[in-house]
């Protein structure tokens, strides 16, 4: 005979207000089966789970219900309040009347009403509850980072040397991510580099990390502890093993006219590149859609290798007679890795200024982005550092910065702050008054929001120590006059319109997700947000786990991040990393499903509709091995327990553990 | 031949407005002169009303909205699909109806008790620069006789042609471009310059002709100083406090611009070498004359009797 306990939360006032407590555990304590009832303020602390404990105790509970906020997020704290007393954990359930009901309802007697009905169904499920084992799975105790930013970076080195083995996947030639391309970095003026570089290098040195530069992940199969990843490794052109970075190949090659991503497009590179010259892995690739050969290869239908044109770099190569320019390695080839753990670390990208025809960028020469003021203001940039504008190598005497340009901004689809553009414009006014002393910078903001360690003085430092003006309002409008671009705006506290000639503008635009955001979080199954920037578990308490277990983010990729948070975000990622790697199994949710063989038809249904490939064709056969039929049946380490199978079977013969049809049925009828 | 024709030919519903009867009447006569050359068959919707312009929408919703209500149902009762309004103010307004009226099924049932006519919202509304761009900049140039040699025209766009961008759908609000293509179309340099979307002022030419003065003075130096020789417009407001008050500029502030502003069409009519009078160039405050005769200096071929024409009427 089931005893049940009861415990309804007021949730402070969540609930409270909307739902009589006390009568749904008035209410409760007639239903069959229910031998104990109770209300209390907070049922997740530690008082509350008391009560729990107690009763379980005292009464000789067998199934425990808790009408509170949605299972989500405090199932497992009842559930393990459960087991404490010696009670199966399964057999504690909770009853949603926070979400499901006093949030939504209004009206006070009919949502109680409501919130009775809810506790009547789960009590009826909870009676029909079997006691379940975890299920333990082996976890394979390696990482796998995406992404090879500063946040891929710190998030890499911190788990190898927590000592596991790393594979770090990174889009471009080169690790060092949007941190290479800056100058200098806020709150202290350190170089960039400076500090970055010696990282990189350790990356690339580091006896449990396994590079995989110029590559993408492809695919992810598998579920935490178990991952298996396909990673596309983009054809280089280049023997990394002969090759040795002397830098031959890129002097050689003719192409010399490419736009250089790095820089920007402020400068150009060769068809054949490494990005920089501090580049990790120091080798170069050749980029197909500029190399004349592959060019003249692509014409012909031939392989490049058989293609006679130009080859300067192979030529060129000092490593001879088998050259490390290699134009046989043109194909793309793939590798699989096993994981138990993902560090999503893919960064962010700046709003296409293009989209601002107010500003005219684009076409006007003298007005960039801050990414592309960076390389200006980088002694590794196109000028060495040197402050020159683009359009005719003069220094420029007056630069005007625009603030929150597309950030804060419905019409362009970024009302979010973009958060690290006020410090860092703060900072370029600082490196442009260090380098032209008569120089005048000027800034449009709409607030100064310099919240961080050592921030709000470093900004008042640009305006009080090295003399930017900081105006408080929007630019309409910049247009060409001669060679000044004349930027009209409004000062909001002094109320006039502003009219600046100025040498320079530069533009603070919005951070934004990713170029193929949205499709490496439909690959991994994690959820991102309407700007596609990847979903934390929960905003406060689980700020670097994904709901996908075992998936966890790092960086700008989760919402636009300066340096600290970043690395702070990797460390956090990393340790998360560790915590799961700390054990030699898993337990796993053993919510999963089984097959009653004697009654599957082998229709294949469930088949079809799992999502994670979890059943297999098994065959039955009699005792001399010949085959009497076929069955499906569940791998129990893949299945996720979704219950599209239970769901789908025609013959009944699937059933999920936890939510039996017996269960379910009960809940039915109890409303 | 003529059947032909016919079935190039497209039938537009056609909304002078108040001002191409009046101060814009070279908009009016010029796009009546070409529009057969280009295949348009303009049709003047009978018994039009005034669509409200800025005077309806400052004082009364319902009448700013049901005026031009029943301007798109005369044009649905004539059949019509599509409805061409040359002045910005009332494409605007016609536009602007539309949209309150396609989102709120109330509005549109009272309006419709209002004006006694049903209206569906069928009818498509467009400016004269639509209409040019469906045509395509190379059908236009098709159907010249002659192209510009090179004049720097400055298109401008004023505030209503292409803004509010929700409303308008066409063209960038910020740095439009289809008036740019035409004029490159014929033959004229188009003039990159910064304030092709600037306020002229509109409306406030009479009651504020200080500030008007200020701001038409900054776009005429913006577009001398750019290079331009003349202007490109299409809509009469931008037209008359451009030439008109180029004149009140000149003598405030002391300057000497000479920036004739022709409408887009007088533009393709010269370049279909129509007489200058069919155009009504005569009706330019600001001497068109060296303007047009620079635009058409080196003499094509066969030299048209147009442009002489153009000439020795704007000079007598």
């Amino acid at each position: 005979m089931a005893r049940i306990g009861v415990f309804i939360c007021h949730c402070g006032e969540n609930i409270g207000r909307t739902v009589d407590c006390a009568a749904v555990a008035a209410a409760a304590a007639k239903f069959p089966g229910v031998v104990h009832a109770a209300d209390y303020r907070y049922m997740c602390s530690d008082p509350g789970q008391n009560l729990i404990r107690q009763a379980i105790k005292e009464k000789k509970l067998t199934g425990v219900v808790v009408a509170a906020c949605s299972p989500r997020m405090h199932e497992p704290t009842f559930r393990r309040a459960t087991a404490e007393s010696g009670v199966n954990p399964f057999l504690c359930e909770m009853a949603n009347i926070r979400e499901h009901c006093s949030w939504v309802h209004e009206d006070r007697p009919e949502a109680t009403r409501k919130a009775i009905d809810l506790v009547r169904v789960i009590v009826e499920k909870v009676k029909r509850n079997l006691p379940l084992l975890p299920v333990k799975v082996p976890i394979t105790r390696r990482a796998l980072v995406i992404g090879g930013g500063i946040a891929g970076i710190q998030a890499a080195l911190d788990i190898a040397n927590g000592g596991h083995e790393v594979i770090l996947v990174e889009k471009d030639p080169s690790v060092g991510g949007h941190m290479a391309q800056l100058s200098e970095t806020f709150p202290t003026l350190d170089c960039s580099q400076c500090i970055l570089t010696p990282r990189m290098v350790e990356v690339a040195q580091h006896p449990r990390i396994k590079l995989y530069a110029y590559s993408e992940v492809d695919s992810v199969k598998g579920f935490i502890g178990n991952f298996e990843v396909s990673i596309r490794r983009k054809a280089t052109s280049v023997n990394n093993t002969l090759c040795t970075g002397c830098g031959a190949c890129q002097q050689a090659c003719p192409a010399k006219k490419i736009p250089s991503e790095f820089n920007r497009g402020l400068g150009t590179r060769t068809a054949i590149y490494s990005p920089f010259p501090q580049a990790i892995p120091n080798k170069p690739v050749i980029d197909q859609a500029n190399c004349a050969r592959y060019k003249d290869a692509a014409k012909r239908g031939i392989p490049p290798a058989e293609s006679k044109v130009c080859g300067l770099c192979q030529k060129k190569c000092p490593i001879q007679p088998k050259p490390a320019v290699d134009f046989t390695l043109c194909k793309d080839t793939f590798v699989t890795e096993k994981v138990g753990a993902i560090v999503v670390a893919t960064g962010f990208d700046v709003l296409p200024p293009k989209e601002f025809g107010e500003y005219g960028y684009g076409k006007y020469a003298d007005m960039i982005d801050s990414l592309q003021f960076e390389r200006l203001a980088s002694a590794s940039g196109p000028t060495q550092g040197a402050m020159k504008r683009p359009s005719d190598g003069k220094e420029p005497k007056e630069i005007v910065f625009i603030q929150c340009v597309g950030s804060r901004d419905n019409a362009r689809g970024c009302p979010y702050c973009s958060k690290i553009c006020c410090m860092y414009t703060a900072k370029h006014t600082m490196l442009y008054r260090h380098k032209v002393h008569d120089g005048k910078a000027t800034v449009f903001y709409m607030d100064v929001r310099a919240a961080g360690k050592n921030y709000d003085e470093f900004w008042r430092r640009a305006v009080e120590e090295d003399g930017a003006q900081y105006l408080r309002g929007r630019v309409s409008k910049v247009y060409k006059r001669g060679d000044k671009l004349v930027v009209k705006g409004v000062d909001t506290l002094s109320g006039e319109l502003v009219e600046i000639r100025a040498d320079m503008v530069v533009l603070a635009t919005a951070a934004v997700a990713q170029p193929g955001a949205e499709q490496l979080a439909q690959r991994l199954n994690i959820a991102y947000d309407m700007y596609k920037y990847y979903s934390e578990a929960h905003p406060k308490l689980r700020p670097v786990e994904t709901n996908t277990a075992g998936v966890f983010l790092a960086g700008a990729c989760q919402a636009p991040k300066d340096i600290p948070d970043a690395v702070a975000q990797a460390s956090a990622a990393a340790s998360k990393v560790q915590g799961l790697f700390s054990s030699q199994e898993l337990e796993r949710d053993p919510t999963i499903a089984h097959v009653n063989e004697a009654l599957c038809a082998a229709c294949w249904y469930c088949v079809d509709v799992c999502p994670y490939s979890a059943i297999e064709k098994k065959e039955i056969k009699d005792k001399k091995g010949n085959l009497i039929r076929m069955v499906a049946s569940v791998n129990e380490g893949v299945c996720q327990g979704c219950g599209l199978c239970a769901a789908t079977c025609r013959s009944k013969s699937v059933e999920l553990d936890g939510f039996k049809d017996e269960q379910v049925y009960a809940e039915i009828v109890a409303l | 031949m003529r059947g032909a024709e016919e079935r190039m030919s497209t039938r537009i519903a056609y909304f002078p407005g108040c001002s191409l009867e009046g101060t814009a009447q070279e908009y009016n006569l010029s796009l009546q002169a070409i529009a057969p050359k280009l295949g348009l068959e303009l049709e003047e919707l009978e018994d039009w009303n005034c669509c409200g312009s800025t005077a309806a929408h400052t004082l009364n919703h319902k009448l700013a909205v049901s005026l031009p209500a029943r301007i798109l149902a005369l044009a649905e009762r004539g059949g019509y699909s599509s409805l061409v309004a040359p002045c910005a103010a009332c494409s605007h307004r016609l536009l602007a109806t539309r949209m309150a009226l396609a989102n709120n099924a109330g509005l549109r049932k009272e309006v419709q008790d209002i004006i006694e006519m049903p209206y569906k919202g069928t009818v498509e509304v467009k400016n004269i620069l639509q209409v040019l761009m469906e045509l395509g900049p190379d059908k236009i140039a098709a159907a010249c006789s002659r192209k510009m040699t090179g004049l720097r025209i400055a298109s401008y766009y004023g505030c209503l042609l292409v803004r509010p961008p929700k409303v308008v759908q066409f063209d960038d609000p910020e740095a439009p471009q289809s008036m740019d293509t035409i004029i490159k179309a014929l033959g004229g340099t188009p003039v990159e310059w910064g304030f092709k979307t600037e306020c002229c002022g509109g409306g406030f030419s009479m009651s504020r002709t200080d500030m008007v003065c200020k701001m038409t003075r900054d776009i005429l130096d913006n577009a001398a100083f750019e290079g331009a020789e003349a202007f490109a417009v299409a809509c009469p407001m931008c037209q008359s406090n451009l030439d008109l008050r180029q004149l009140n500029v000149n003598q405030r502030y002391g300057t000497a611009f000479k920036l004739p502003a022709l409408y887009i069409t007088q533009w393709i009519g010269l370049c279909m070498g129509l007489p200058a009078r069919d155009l009504g160039l005569g009706g330019n405050y600001v001497d068109t004359g060296d303007a047009v005769a620079k635009a058409f200096a080196v003499p094509p071929e066969k030299k048209p009797p147009a442009l002489s024409a153009a000439g020795a009427a704007v000079k007598a």
